[in-house]
């Protein structure tokens, strides 16, 4: 039977999954798309933006409200799963 | 009316709504006085933490910036919204759960060492008395625009208010009246931004309208980039910076950004993790409001610039050239007695000197707005001074009274705790003051300093203290001094000691003053691995508060020791 500190250990092996995979989500969209690839990206256009600058000056700031909320609604997810969520 | 008349009206009555909620919302403990609390909630504290956060420099020179910087600004952009991800990810809720009042607070106790506690102090006090006094001056140049009184007197009336609802309110006070002061500053940002937008490419919403096309079909970017080309300067989509410090600036300002001691404080006021992580999210959107907005008035504004001045008669100028003329935010001069203006790249050939400021604060003359609506932009770009002045100044006083005070003091009470804290706001308050009316010659350049100061003192012993166990208070101490040493006397060589050395063959590995705070978290984090891993690990009971801090769970409100 598992016991309840290797349950933690697993509530906190996928909380750091989550972290990695937004985290990297943050890194392309801003330092990625937004900096070292934007000159290549600004080959490709979104309507009146050139692609990488839309990335900098918009996109990237766009990405980062979505992962928040992305990343609450697993938490809470993962929370109630591990049956740690607060009353 | 007049303008004048309509500043007065408008900002007299923000003013009368703080002073009010201030009343409504005062402090009788210690808790409240910190933490408000711990029971605002996240969409509040989401709002309150934006206005927090959004300064007079966000308000009035960021987008002034971007429109001579073009893809350059990209840098605030993404650095001063990418933290609130960090912030939310790594730090807030396990600080919440943690459930103390302040960073030192954590420091102090995940490292357990009164020693590390100071150095942490140390950091705060000087992060938040750099930016207090920036604010300071902020509000002071606000007042004497709009008001027509000396920065002076503008610097003494901003004090006063603040001193108001800071000193009698506390963490309560400020973040209710920071909830007033976003909705003021947020409204008073857009409404210029959305006239502007509708004129130049029909389309009403600003984030859309750069992208889209101006009367003749061709998009605005493509035609801003053309025009300033032709005038010799760089096109405004393509950045001048090298890769690698455009990197290490939104490295430093993001990371920075999460190490803000008035920022993280924020999420000790709300009532559960869950709430923490919710109201970064809000927070970030309520930032993010704003910030996708200013690229666009950034380019509306050079765009509108270049149009109605280059090579037209100095007569037939428009009227808001005049008007600010008069504050010398704009210069004309006609060098070559041609009776045109010649907007370009060459110094000795420019006749025109535009102010960054003027992109915000003459938005709605360009956009030809009834004179309200400048009362308007006045009384936001004053919340947005005051709103960071008075959180900083919390953290301040918290810092003393607190994180100095109670640490050798642990007996005295509530009561006199609480009393303690008030004079040290009202100290602070009257110190930032000083540094508003009288400032010191950096003030520009010391925000190159706050930010790499956050990033590369507490952003690494706050995340290896939540994310590893082994991390002892010897790592933590030696990491934080390594951190703050290195970015102090990089940023103080190229900007006080030997200013003509700033120039990009001079840095080391080509990263400028303003990123290398990115340099100085990397080697936080190094020393303070090395060091932690040649030395014993941390007691038990430490490694077991960290484990208890992963989780949800059992956070109460913020508790006192």
């Amino acid at each position: 039977m598992p016991t309840h500190n290797d349950k933690m250990k697993a509530y906190w092996r996928k909380n750091l999954q989550t972290l990695f995979i937004l985290l990297l989500v943050w890194f392309i969209v801003s330092f990625g798309c937004g900096i070292l690839f934007v000159n290549e990206l600004n080959e490709f256009r979104l309507g009146g933006y050139k692609l990488g600058f839309w990335f900098a000056q918009q996109g990237s700031i766009f990405a980062f409200v979505i992962l928040i909320f992305v990343y609450v609604v697993r938490m809470n997810r993962l929370d109630r799963e591990f049956d740690v969520d607060e009353e | 009316m007049e303008i004048l008349t309509w500043t007065y009206i408008l900002v007299g009555l923000s003013f009368a709504l703080y002073i009010g909620i201030a009343i409504w919302s005062r402090a009788g403990s210690t808790q409240e006085f910190y933490v408000a609390g711990g029971g605002v909630s996240p969409l509040a504290n989401g709002m309150a933490t934006a206005a927090d956060w959004m300064s007079a420099a966000s308000f009035i020179s960021m987008a002034g910036i971007i429109s001579f910087a073009g893809y350059d600004g990209s840098v605030y952009l993404m650095g001063w919204t990418g933290g609130y991800v960090l912030l939310a990810l790594l730090l807030a809720p396990y600080l919440r759960k943690f459930g103390k009042f302040t960073v030192p607070d954590f420091v102090g106790d995940r490292y357990y060492s009164k020693t590390a506690k100071v150095v942490a102090v140390i950091c705060a006090l000087f992060i938040s008395f750099t930016y207090v006094a920036g604010q300071m001056r902020g509000v002071g140049i606000v007042f004497s625009r709009y008001l027509e009184v000396p920065i002076e007197w503008g610097v003494v009336i901003g004090m006063c208010i603040v001193f108001f609802y800071a000193v009698l309110g506390g963490m309560k006070g400020i973040t209710y009246t920071q909830v007033a002061q976003y909705c003021v500053l947020i409204f008073a940002y857009m409404v210029p931004a959305i006239f502007i937008s509708m004129q130049l490419t029909g389309n009403a919403i600003p984030q859309l309208g750069l992208g889209g096309s101006v009367a003749d079909g061709t998009p605005l970017l493509d035609k801003l980039d053309g025009v300033l080309t032709e005038l010799g300067f760089a096109a405004y989509t393509s950045g001048r910076k090298s890769i690698t410090d455009m990197f290490m600036i939104t490295l430093a300002l993001m990371v920075g950004t999460a190490g803000l001691p008035h920022v993280i404080v924020r999420f000790f006021t709300v009532p559960r993790v869950k709430d923490a992580r919710l109201s970064a999210g809000y927070a970030l959107v309520f930032i993010a409001i704003l910030y996708t907005t200013a690229p666009a008035i950034a380019a509306f504004g050079m765009y509108n610039a270049i149009d109605t001045t280059s090579e037209k008669n100095i007569s037939e100028l428009p009227e808001w050239i005049a008007t600010w003329q008069k504050t010398d935010l704009i210069k004309v001069d006609d060098k070559n007695g041609d009776g045109k203006v010649q907007y370009v790249a060459d110094p000795d050939a420019n006749e025109l000197t535009i102010d960054r400021d003027i992109m915000v604060l003459a938005s709605p003359e360009i956009a030809k707005l009834p004179n309200w609506v400048v009362g308007l932009v006045a009384a936001g770009a004053m919340a947005a001074a005051l709103s960071t002045a008075a959180g900083l100044l919390l953290v301040i006083s918290t810092s003393v009274s607190r994180d100095l005070f109670k640490t050798f003091r642990p007996d005295i009470s509530d009561k006199k705790e609480l009393r303690i804290a008030r004079f040290a706001a009202a100290g602070a308050v009257l110190l930032a003051g000083y540094f508003g009316v009288n400032p010191p010659g950096f003030v520009a350049q010391v925000v190159a300093f706050a930010f790499g100061l956050a990033a590369a003192s507490f952003f690494p012993v706050i995340i290896m203290g939540i994310f590893s166990t082994r991390i002892n208070k010897e790592g933590a101490i030696a990491g934080m001094i390594t951190g703050l040493v290195f970015t102090i006397v990089y940023i103080v060589y190229f900007k006080f000691i030997s200013p003509e050395m700033n120039t990009a063959d001079n840095w080391w590995f080509g990263v400028s003053p303003e990123g290398i705070g990115s340099i100085g978290m990397i080697l936080n984090f190094l020393v303070c691995g090395i060091i932690s891993h040649l030395t014993p690990p941390p007691p038990q009971e430490v490694q077991d508060m960290v484990e208890e801090i992963r989780i949800p769970r059992g956070a109460g409100k913020a508790q006192d020791h």
